[in-house]
């Protein structure tokens, strides 16, 4: 009997065992496949997070880079206590559907887990100053970017056939509708090889309590900088600005 | 640019928290006395939380009330705080009445005052105040040509009442609409009707779907087409089961979306998504954008948002060259029952929070009364489709003159904001608005959330069947905590069912099951063996 009862319990442990495996077993994509994935289609990537806006109503969205690219999970499914654990450099493995928002490719509807074994990573910037206004920009979406020597011009935005002119180096939302002391984005203009483009300081991103936040606010039109940050793409490219320096020597 | 509104869905967790704020009497303040005279010898300085739609027009109207205001009343001084999202405010609100901070005046939506009121006297209750002969609606101290009672908008003030009394004043209203490419509507062979119905829209979205053998759509001949785009879902379904004559909810706070009628509404949804007619705007974006770029014939939005709609459109967040250009005709939103229309009213509104010094309530009484003003009125609705809120804005030959001259330019007297106006203007008595209670912020995020889970299940490839439509009532009633929430009841066929259970799950759990047995059957013989032994001995 005890032979049996050891050959049963073997077998259920393997069994067990079984069960789990099968739980565990997903393809992790690279950022190739991933690419190529067609939209509406769940994908699985493991990837590094680069940065995350504020974390909401059990949500959280996230920055994310590994060697082979970037990616961008919208809204990803969060407790508050597995937010904090999502520092810079972090491995992550996440499920969920690729999705399209206005030119910016995304993951959402998506859950994770945290690799707690692995080393972590933080990607470098890229400069892509050389290739704002081509084709070739948009194979670095999402990518933690450069750009260097850009010049503060005062921001204008289209009203209609009507160009307003701020007059001002920033503005509290695109219209300058907003207001210190709310949770207003800042957007800037910058003029880069004759071309003006438009950056955006995130508020859910970096907020009024952030260096960058503040960098923007002290900027004058005509100053010089280097800047840093996500490519973020809404309509075109739409940066998400994390880092501003007068513009190296 | 932030998407969407991140901060509206704490209804739920906030409101509890409120409740018992409430209930200990943190938040409690005594009910309004209402001074016999304003006392202007005194500094009195005023917070205004205020809302714009991400328009810098707006700022300014509301920046010239402010300052014309305190010309009136120099010892007021007030204070703006913008926001450009209701959530923020609502939630702002909620964290600044447990700490007895609150603004003291502020735009918001009924909605949200009925999670305020459940503070003690944390609102001010504006009965009293509107019938005050010296300060009251048209009161005769009043330093201002505000309205009269009666030159109030029924409709709108009706909203503004919730458990028999006005907590609010209406600020503007407007209503959805449904923006149309006539030019590629009749490119697709089709007339459109005095009335635009489901029938109709569902039709020639499934013509506009079509493709070549490239993929190009032969009515634009693009590769983007999403022939029909609802931007605020939760608006789409209270609207249709309004003109079904269906349960939604009831004043007492009775939750009765979860019915067949919902059901068969989901079903034939799924089946046009299939068919790529529909998409919303959390799944794609902006209605404006497809619009724009003749990528859609159908575009539902606010009125409130008709400045964004059409070839000459003075907002846009796409570049110039992605423009087309078509006609826009402005309708209301499809209807079951073109005889009787039914669309949904919507707009800010605005209340006071007491305070312990009457004259503070009262100055901020006088401020709002001011909101009310023909000058603030009539400037603050020819930023957008909105409509006066008062019958005395509505009749100012100023405002008459602004509705006639529709087309004129493309910016002050943008057609497509005009004719989106008198949409609303011609069927204020076809509008509803939805009972209020505390909850009915979450019941509304679930009614739009099942057309999101619906749409995007189908775009998945998944299976959308009565099975699915029953998990998804046990998701929305368990994610929105629709049957938790104070004498709330769920009426209809919803079961909390889960579904199967993952294969691996159960092969773990026969496993364990058949461990289990053995191990029994192992102590039985295990105990027989030993009696047969005493037995023996």
């Amino acid at each position: 009997m005890k032979k049996i009862m050891t050959l049963v319990l073997a077998v259920v442990m393997a069994l067990s065992l079984f069960a789990c495996a099968s739980a565990d077993d997903v393809t992790v994509m690279t950022h190739d496949e991933y690419v190529a994935a067609e939209m509406d289609t769940e994908v699985t990537v493991e990837t590094y997070v680069q940065a995350h806006q504020s974390w909401w109503n059990d949500q959280i969205t996230v920055y994310a880079q590994s060697e082979d690219g970037a990616y961008f999970f919208y809204n990803m499914a969060c407790s508050q206590e597995d937010a904090e654990k999502l520092v810079p450099g972090t491995k992550i493995r996440v499920t969920g559907f690729k999705s399209e928002w206005s030119g910016e490719v995304e993951i959402v509807d998506a859950t994770f887990e945290i690799i707690e074994d692995a080393e972590p990573w933080i990607a470098e910037a890229t400069d892509v100053t050389g290739l704002l206004g081509t084709e070739e920009l948009i194979d670095h979406q999402n990518e933690f970017v450069a750009f260097k020597g850009a010049t503060v011009e005062s921001y204008k935005y289209s009203k209609g056939d009507e160009t307003v002119d701020t007059e001002a180096a920033f503005a509290y939302g695109w219209d300058a509708s907003g207001a210190e002391g709310t949770d207003a984005d800042l957007y800037f203009s910058v003029n880069v090889n004759g071309e003006t483009y438009t950056f955006t300081v995130e508020y859910y991103l970096c907020n009024e309590t952030t260096e960058v936040y503040e960098a923007v606010r002290s900027l004058n039109v005509g100053d010089v900088i280097d800047l840093e940050g996500f490519l973020y793409w809404y309509n075109g490219v739409n940066p998400h600005i994390t880092a501003v320096a007068p513009a190296a020597e | 640019m932030t998407r969407g509104m991140k901060l509206l869905p704490l209804c739920g967790l906030l409101a509890l928290c409120l409740l018992l704020a409430g209930c200990h009497g943190t938040a409690g303040r005594q009910a309004l006395s209402i001074p016999e005279t304003f006392d202007e010898t005194r500094p009195i300085e005023l917070t205004f939380w205020a809302k714009n739609d991400t328009n810098r027009t707006q700022v300014d109207i509301y920046e010239k009330a402010i300052a014309d205001f305190q010309a009136l009343y120099p010892s007021v001084t007030v204070n703006m705080r913008l926001y450009t999202d209701y959530g923020r405010i609502y939630n702002d609100v909620i964290t600044n009445i447990a700490t007895g901070t609150t603004p003291n005046v502020c735009i918001t939506y009924p909605d949200h005052i009925a999670t305020y009121l459940t503070g003690s006297n944390v609102v001010a209750e504006l009965d009293s105040l509107m019938a005050d002969p010296n300060y009251g609606l048209g009161g005769s101290r009043l330093k201002f040509d505000g309205p009269d009672r009666e030159e109030i908008v029924d409709q709108f003030l009706s909203e503004c009442r919730l458990d028999g009394r006005t907590c609010a004043l209406p600020f503007m209203r407007s209503t959805e609409a449904c923006y149309v490419n006539k030019t590629l509507v009749e490119a697709l062979g089709f007339e459109l009707p005095e009335t635009l119905t489901w029938d109709f829209v569902w039709e020639v979205s499934e013509a506009a779907a079509e493709k070549d053998a490239d993929g190009v759509f032969r009515a634009n001949g693009q590769k983007v087409m999403i022939p029909f785009i609802y931007k605020s879902t939760d608006n789409m379904m209270i609207q249709m089961l309004k003109q079904k004559g269906a349960g939604y909810s009831a004043p007492g706070g009775e939750i009765l979306i979860f019915n067949d009628e919902t059901r068969a509404l989901l079903l034939d949804i799924a089946e046009h998504v299939k068919k790529g007619a529909f998409s919303t705007f959390k799944i794609s974006s902006y209605p404006a954008n497809f619009l724009n770029a003749g990528q859609c014939v159908f575009a539902v939005d606010s009125t409130a948002g008709a400045t964004w709609m059409g070839s000459d459109a003075p907002l846009s967040d796409i570049p110039a060259d992605q423009f087309v250009a078509f006609e826009t005709a402005v309708y209301p939103v499809p209807q079951f029952d073109p005889e009787h229309p039914q669309m949904i009213s919507q707009g800010p509104s605005m209340c006071i929070f007491n305070k312990e010094d009457p004259q503070e309530v009262l100055a901020s009484w006088l401020f709002m009364q001011y909101l009310l003003t023909n000058d603030v009125q009539i400037a603050y609705a020819g930023t957008e489709g909105y409509v006066p809120v008062t019958v005395k804005a509505q009749n100012d030959p100023a405002y008459q003159d602004y509705l006639s001259r529709a087309g004129e330019d493309t910016g002050a007297h943008y057609d497509v904001k005009i004719k989106a106006s008198r949409l609303l203007l011609e069927h204020t008595a076809d509008t509803f608005v939805t009972p209020v209670f505390n909850g009915s912020t979450s019941l509304r995020d679930a009614a739009g959330q099942m057309i999101e889970n619906v749409t995007k299940s189908i775009r998945r490839k998944q299976t959308v069947d009565d099975a699915y439509i029953d998990k998804l009532y046990a998701d929305m009633i368990s994610l929105y905590r629709l049957n938790m929430n104070g004498g709330q009841e769920v009426s209809g066929s919803a079961r909390a069912d889960l579904g199967p259970l993952p294969k691996t799950a159960v092969i773990l759990l026969a496993a364990l099951a058949a461990a289990w047995v053995l191990i029994g059957l192992y102590v039985l013989k295990q105990a027989a063996a030993r009696k047969k032994h005493r037995k023996i001995t």
